[in-house]
């Protein structure tokens, strides 16, 4: 968006606040860096336009396959840029509608089953892609429309009840859809398999070649997601985009100003449901095959995740989200990179509570001296209780501090759980010098529940961890990593 | 204007009851092309729920609202809004985290067109559409001279001081392109040198803006500055209607404001 303030230089120059406008503004033109080098840069690259980050961005992440070889990792990329177009069409309904739907997850499930149906052998229809995934797209649409016709008075809870409702209802539908009329649709919980590659113009893109993940579905991936992005953010700057903001902002102020507000709630909810269906395409085309329990509630909690953590509304907030967590979610799985996340995370969170002062040393220090005396005392009693074996990643340095005994008595996983969750909540209690306190031992706890309690179950940890970082990021920037600053309305 | 033209709004024997209370009863109405018409009475008079009935987020249980001899009873908000109603709010309901710009071209929407797919592909008629739409939108906050001007288009309305969001509210409403322009309270909360501006304002909005205007206030000065009538409400029911000298020494207008024992000398 190019203004073109007339005024010209708008920040009223020193001199006293005139009013609460002009301290906000000056407000809002504060750079981080003052003066030097860093300032300018700073406003320079405040200057540059969207599209060149996106550029960027693009640019950036096309060039993953050349340096990282790993199927692996490439299959993780691939799943992020679904994500992040999962989060870009939950965004128009959450972030621009302003609209609670948690139903979003089956319409992603539509679409992926859309395409299953039409491209497989389930029913020897095979469709060219070209025409198959905008045809998907429209059903897509048009069951986000049906959803949103009942809906659209409702508001807040109450959508919510009824969109969460309609997840359990494609859940139902596709689990027991291998008898629907005795007609076998969905494949019931076997799903439907075999599902075909996209295929343009004669051509399979495959989806394995010579056994590793085809990079060639990621460039899919990526080119969609830059065109729904681009479109989006032309309807966000439109009039449409303005109503919607409006709906979100104050749907009574909206209809009065001759904004058909259930009309924008429906459209909301359809394009959304759109941009769902078009990404169940790709993640049907890429798998082969769609299970009703690839569309769960679990899901629409990482999709939430991802939007609120990065700013709900913020196009490029959203898409940070869902590469924090996407990625996060992953290096999760693995214990020996689960435990580097969660000292980092420790640790971070430290930081970000303190800066740089003196209590973080203290309570740091503290924490260290601690832990290290604990280990001498544990090992001093008994060597066994310092035995445990420590998995991979910087286990060494952690094996001196952490006592990790080799045998755990079976009391001691619940005890040691409970009390941290206790410690934690006591901590919200206390203020001061007491928290300062507390906050030693519980660090500590913390770390000793880690290692010996989670790593064992890395799949509950995984969510246990994610859940610390949204906490303790919605207390740090509670309108998310990109978001903007936030008013409720009175 | 001929001398006998339908006025341009106007309310007939419009009752509206909120269960066993009867919020306003039997109301007649009207405010002719290019007046500036005022409705004072005590708060729960009803004049609030009267731009309510007009704006269509009630619907009278009986009688008649016409615009300009066509009835509005029972249309959408928006459709009336279209139709050239537009109004302020007594408890600002700004689109607070849009910018002050944008509050004021989201209300452009009920008279453009572009639809989703031509914003998607930036069409060259879609972008003609949205220079005009923020030609209007500046247009319209340059009406408050300096006020609503420079670096405070891009900034969010929640970073407006309590006056300035309610000059935003009326550059808002007036985006909507209406006939007739309902304000609730301008001068609310405002110190007495804003009053006197917004007084200023409102005559403006009626020579240079060309609205009919009509318009709830408290202030007595306002009223007595702006109204070509008044109109008191008490009960939802009418109590007087002329001139302001005329209704402001109305002795039942005295009665139900200061709440007078009038009776106790009888």
């Amino acid at each position: 968006m190019s203004d073109s303030t007339p005024t010209g230089s708008s920040t009223p120059a020193g001199g006293p606040a005139v009013g609460q406008d002009e301290w906000v503004a000056r407000h809002a033109a504060a750079r981080v860096f003052k003066s030097g080098p860093l300032a300018s840069a700073e406003d320079r690259l405040r200057q540059v336009p969207w599209w060149a980050w996106l550029v960027l961005f693009l640019a950036l992440f096309s060039l993953l396959p050349l340096v990282e070889s790993s199927g692996y990792v490439r299959r993780v990329a691939f799943d992020t840029v679904l994500y992040m177009l999962l989060a870009l069409g939950l965004n128009i309904v959450v972030g621009w509608g302003g609209l609670l739907d948690l139903g979003y997850v089956a319409f992603y499930g539509v679409g992926a089953y859309a395409y299953a149906i039409l491209d497989s052998p389930k029913f020897g229809i095979h469709l060219p892609s070209l025409l198959v995934v905008p045809l998907v797209v429209i059903i897509g649409a048009i069951v986000g429309l049906l959803l949103g016709l009942p809906s659209r008075r409702l508001t807040g809870d109450y959508l919510a009840i009824v969109t969460l409702f309609f997840l359990q209802l494609f859940q139902t539908l596709t689990t027991n859809g291998d008898s629907a009329f005795g007609h076998n649709i969905t494949g019931g919980p076997n799903g439907i398999l075999n599902v075909d590659p996209f295929h343009v113009l004669g051509h399979d893109l495959a989806v394995q070649h010579q056994g590793v993940f085809a990079v060639a579905y990621l460039y899919v991936a990526l080119g969609i997601f830059a065109l729904v992005y681009i479109a989006l953010r032309f309807v966000n700057r439109s009039r449409t985009g303005r109503a919607w903001r409006s709906l979100r902002e104050d749907p009574l102020a909206a209809e009065a100003m001759g904004m058909p507000v259930s009309w924008l709630k429906l459209m909301s909810f359809s394009f959304g449901a759109a941009v769902a269906a078009l990404t169940g395409t790709v993640f049907a085309a890429l798998n082969a095959s769609v299970f009703p329990l690839s569309f769960y509630f679990v899901l629409l909690i990482i999709i939430y995740t991802m939007v609120i953590l990065g700013g709900s509304g913020s196009q490029p907030g959203v898409v940070l989200g869902a590469i924090v967590v996407s990625p996060a979610l992953e290096l999760l799985r693995e214990p020996s990179k689960g435990r580097l996340l969660f000292y980092i995370v420790l640790i971070g969170g430290l930081l970000l509570m303190f800066r740089f002062s003196r209590r973080l040393g203290l309570v740091a220090g503290a924490t260290f001296v601690l832990g290290l005396v604990l280990h001498v005392l544990a090992s001093a009693h008994d060597h066994r209780w310092v035995a445990g074996e420590h998995a991979g990643g910087f286990a060494g340095v952690v094996g001196h501090w952490v006592v990790v005994p080799s045998h755990l008595a079976s009391w001691i996983a619940p005890t040691t759980y409970i009390g941290l969750i206790a410690a934690v909540l006591l901590l919200t209690l206390v203020s001061g010098w007491l928290r300062l306190v507390l906050l030693v031992p519980t660090l500590y706890l913390a770390a000793f529940v880690w290692e010996n309690v989670m790593l064992a179950k890395p799949e509950p940890a995984r969510y246990i961890i994610l859940g610390l970082i949204l906490i303790s990021l919605m207390v740090l920037r509670p309108n998310g990593l990109l978001g903007e600053r936030r008013v409720e309305i009175v | 204007m001929s001398s006998a033209p339908a006025p341009l709004l106007e309310l007939r024997e419009v009752s509206l009851a909120f269960g066993g209370l009867r919020v306003v009863s039997g109301l007649d109405l009207h405010v002719d092309e290019g007046e500036i018409v005022s409705v004072i009475g005590p708060n729960g008079a009803g004049k609030t729920t009267l731009f309510n009935l007009i704006t269509g987020i009630y619907r009278p249980d009986s009688g008649s609202i016409t615009l300009a001899g066509d009835s509005i009873v029972g249309l959408q908000p928006h459709q009336i809004s279209q139709r050239g109603i537009s109004r302020t709010f007594q408890t600002l309901r700004l689109f607070l985290n849009m910018s002050v710009k944008e509050n004021v071209m989201a209300a452009a929407y009920g008279h453009t067109r572009a639809g989703v797919f031509r914003s998607m592909l930036r069409t060259p008629g879609m972008r003609r559409e949205e220079r005009e739409i923020e030609a209007l939108a500046e247009e319209r906050l340059a009406f408050f001279g300096k006020r609503l001007m420079g670096y405070r288009w891009d900034q969010p309305a929640y970073s407006l001081s309590y006056a300035n969001r309610r000059r935003l509210e009326i550059a808002r409403a007036t985006a909507t392109n209406p006939r007739i322009l309902l304000l609730d309270e301008p001068a609310a909360g405002m110190n007495p040198a804003e009053t006197h501006e917004i007084t200023e304002l409102i005559g403006e909005l009626r020579t240079a803006g060309g609205y009919t205007i009509l318009v709830i206030e408290h202030d007595m000065h306002v009223v007595e500055g702006i109204s070509d009538r008044v109109v008191a409400l008490d009960h939802g029911v009418k109590l007087a209607e002329g001139s302001f000298e005329s209704v402001a020494t109305n002795a039942q207008v005295i009665e139900a404001y200061l709440g007078l024992q009038t009776a106790a000398t009888k």
